[in-house]
């Protein structure tokens, strides 16, 4: 039994037929990278499974238990998955400290005090430490997205969703926020990206699933999938991400 | 000329634009001559010195020929404006600013006493309507945007509410519960004050309002915050609480004084279910004196009131827009 199962999963918006029977084992300290074309489904999927958006058929399971479907405590299910957004999502109208602080003292009900050293431990760990107290808007796009992932981090979540958290961001942002990621990875965080950082990809996974209109169509290892590709599309993909320049 | 056939630079220098000597707006200053005469001075100075090829001060005396134009419009109006009043107000021997203005009147203490005793009434009921109205429009608009299936039904029923009360004139509505509460002894609220009655029906007219400023409020708020605030684990009433709402109520302050200097105004509607306010005793003046001064010195009332708390609430909204922007 993996720790989190993804079992025939269909979800519609109205009448579009987007994801279309997603099959995922990811074991415990995996981390897992979707890659595909714009459109085929990532940001869904992830969204799917923090219950950002209900799945109308098939099973999602973390640990063994069920949580898709009705009558699952989904604020319970959030503060075990965490998900960081390609546009950051920082609350603007509050300091970078009560940014990372709000959920774990309104829904982990820890001490202010207490919360505030956390988050300033975790700021330490990503050197902005001396940011705590200024608004979000402040900072620069890799700042943020760093102070997203550390907000996250900060539920302690078992599982963390990366949804193209560096897309939004200038090049030379790119590898301080990346930096963060793999030291989760190394800490042995499980972790899902959806990424067009396919050299990070190559890097980082240990797995690599390649997602087109909906469905998983090939996955494996980095090294074959980026090296020996078995499907046709997977070839198609990968030869212009190559010829974009960007493998 | 390169092969697209565009002058990329041309070998003789080009000027970019016209000397500008603002002719025409020099002329229509001059309606206003002791600012209209400066500015047609430097438009004309401006074209000689075109003429002469100088083009750089012909430029700085055309900006100053439009600027003088700008003060002889501003000064000017205001000066006119104030003429024609004086004019009006002294004109018939004076019969305007008897009616109005009846000093006999504006300087007895015991109108003012009067007018202020019933206009302390008035501030009671904005005041304490203000506040109710700030939190029973937030729930309304909030109930108005429940999500799901289920809450479909209480949807309704917040938005049937709403078109009702802002449908239906408030001097209506307050005639209505004013009087007709009391009359029919409706349950529950058959036997309150002219005061509480007149609080009730402001809200409920008020509440309908507001409430559609906080839903177009909560409505900017980017839905990725909704998402992030969720995802954190955080109840949909606690992000509500702790991250739409803040951020909705910061964008509609405006808004929202507008509306609060509308039910300020509108409480002289409550004169007309016999309470005592600063419109009924202003009537009362006027009826015994035979003038309208009576009106005049309520509406000063309210303007020493309103005004004073505009020029606060913006002073508020600028304090926390630069503490939330990091003072920028
Ligand atoms: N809320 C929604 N309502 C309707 N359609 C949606 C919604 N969210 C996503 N879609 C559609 O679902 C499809 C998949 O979207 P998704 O965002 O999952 O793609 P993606 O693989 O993440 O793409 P990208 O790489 O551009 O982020 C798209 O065609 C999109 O238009
Ligand atoms: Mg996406």
């Amino acid at each position: 039994m993996s720790f989190l199962e993804i079992r025939d999963v269909h979800k519609f918006f109205g009448e579009a037929h987007i994801l279309r029977g997603i099959d995922l084992d990811v074991e415990l300290h995996q981390v897992v990278c979707l890659i595909g074309a714009s459109g085929s489904g990532k940001s869904t999927l992830l969204r799917c499974i923090n219950a950002l958006e209900i799945i109308d058929q098939g099973m999602i399971r973390i640990d063994g238990e069920r949580c898709s479907g009705s009558g699952i405590d989904v604020d319970a299910l959030r503060q075990e998955i965490g998900i960081v957004f390609q546009s950051f999502n920082l609350f603007p109208h509050m300091s970078v400290l009560d940014n990372i602080t709000l959920a774990p003292r309104k829904v982990l009900r820890i001490p202010m005090d207490e919360a505030e050293d956390r988050a300033l431990q975790l700021l330490a760990r990503i050197g902005l430490a001396d940011k705590a107290r200024d608004y979000p808007d402040r900072l620069s796009g890799g700042q943020q997205q760093r102070v997203a992932i550390v907000r996250a981090l900060a539920m302690e979540p078992r599982l963390m969703l990366l949804d193209e958290i560096t897309s939004a961001l200038d090049p030379e942002l790119v590898a301080e926020v990346l930096n963060i990621v793999r030291d989760l990875a190394r800490d042995g965080m499980t972790m899902m990206l959806a990424t067009h950082e396919m050299h990070f990809a190559k890097e980082v996974a240990s797995k690599v699933c390649f997602l087109h209109e909906g469905v998983i169509l090939e996955e494996g290892p980095p090294e074959q999938i980026f090296g020996d590709p078995t499907e046709e599309r997977t070839q198609a993909f990968l030869k212009r991400i190559i010829d974009a320049g960007r493998l | 000329m390169n092969e697209l056939g565009l002058l990329v630079g041309s070998p003789s220098p080009r000027r970019v634009g016209r000397v500008l000597t603002y002719r025409k707006a020099a002329v229509v200053s001059l309606l206003f001559p002791p600012t209209g005469i400066a500015s047609m001075y430097y438009s004309l100075k401006s074209a000689g010195l075109a003429r002469k090829g100088e083009v750089e001060p012909a430029r700085e005396a055309g900006g100053k020929a439009r600027d003088w134009a700008w003060y002889s419009v501003g000064i000017g109006l205001t000066v006119y404006v104030i003429a024609f009043m004086a004019y009006v107000l002294f004109n018939n021997d004076g019969a305007v600013r008897i009616v109005f203005f009846a000093w006999s009147i504006l300087s007895d203490r015991r109108s003012w006493v009067s007018l202020l005793k019933g206009f302390w009434i008035n501030v009671q009921v904005f005041m304490i309507t203000e506040v109710i109205v700030l939190v029973w429009a937030l729930v309304v608009a909030i109930v108005r945007l429940l999500p799901g299936k289920a809450c479909r039904p209480i949807r309704f029923l917040a938005t049937l509410y709403v078109d009702v009360f802002r449908a239906i004139p408030a001097l209506l509505v307050v005639s209505l519960i004013g009087l007709g509460f009391l009359q029919a002894k409706v349950p529950l609220a058959g036997d309150l004050s002219d005061m509480q009655y007149v609080i009730l029906a402001l809200t409920l007219t008020y509440g309908a309002y507001v409430s559609e400023v906080y839903r177009a409020g909560i409505e900017s708020v980017h839905w990725g915050q909704l998402a992030a605030a969720r995802s954190l684990g955080l109840s949909y009433s606690q992000s509500l609480r702790h991250v739409v709402v803040p951020q909705a109520v910061r964008r509609v302050v405006a808004p929202l004084l507008n509306d609060f200097i509308g039910l300020q105004k509108d409480t002289a509607i409550i004169s007309f279910i016999g309470v005592l306010d600063v419109v009924a005793r202003a009537r009362f003046i006027n009826n015994s004196k035979g003038t309208l001064a009576g009106y005049s010195m309520a509406a000063m009332l309210f303007l020493l009131v309103t005004i004073p708390f505009t020029r606060w609430l913006e002073w508020l909204q600028r304090r926390t827009q630069n503490r939330t922007q990091g003072g920028r």
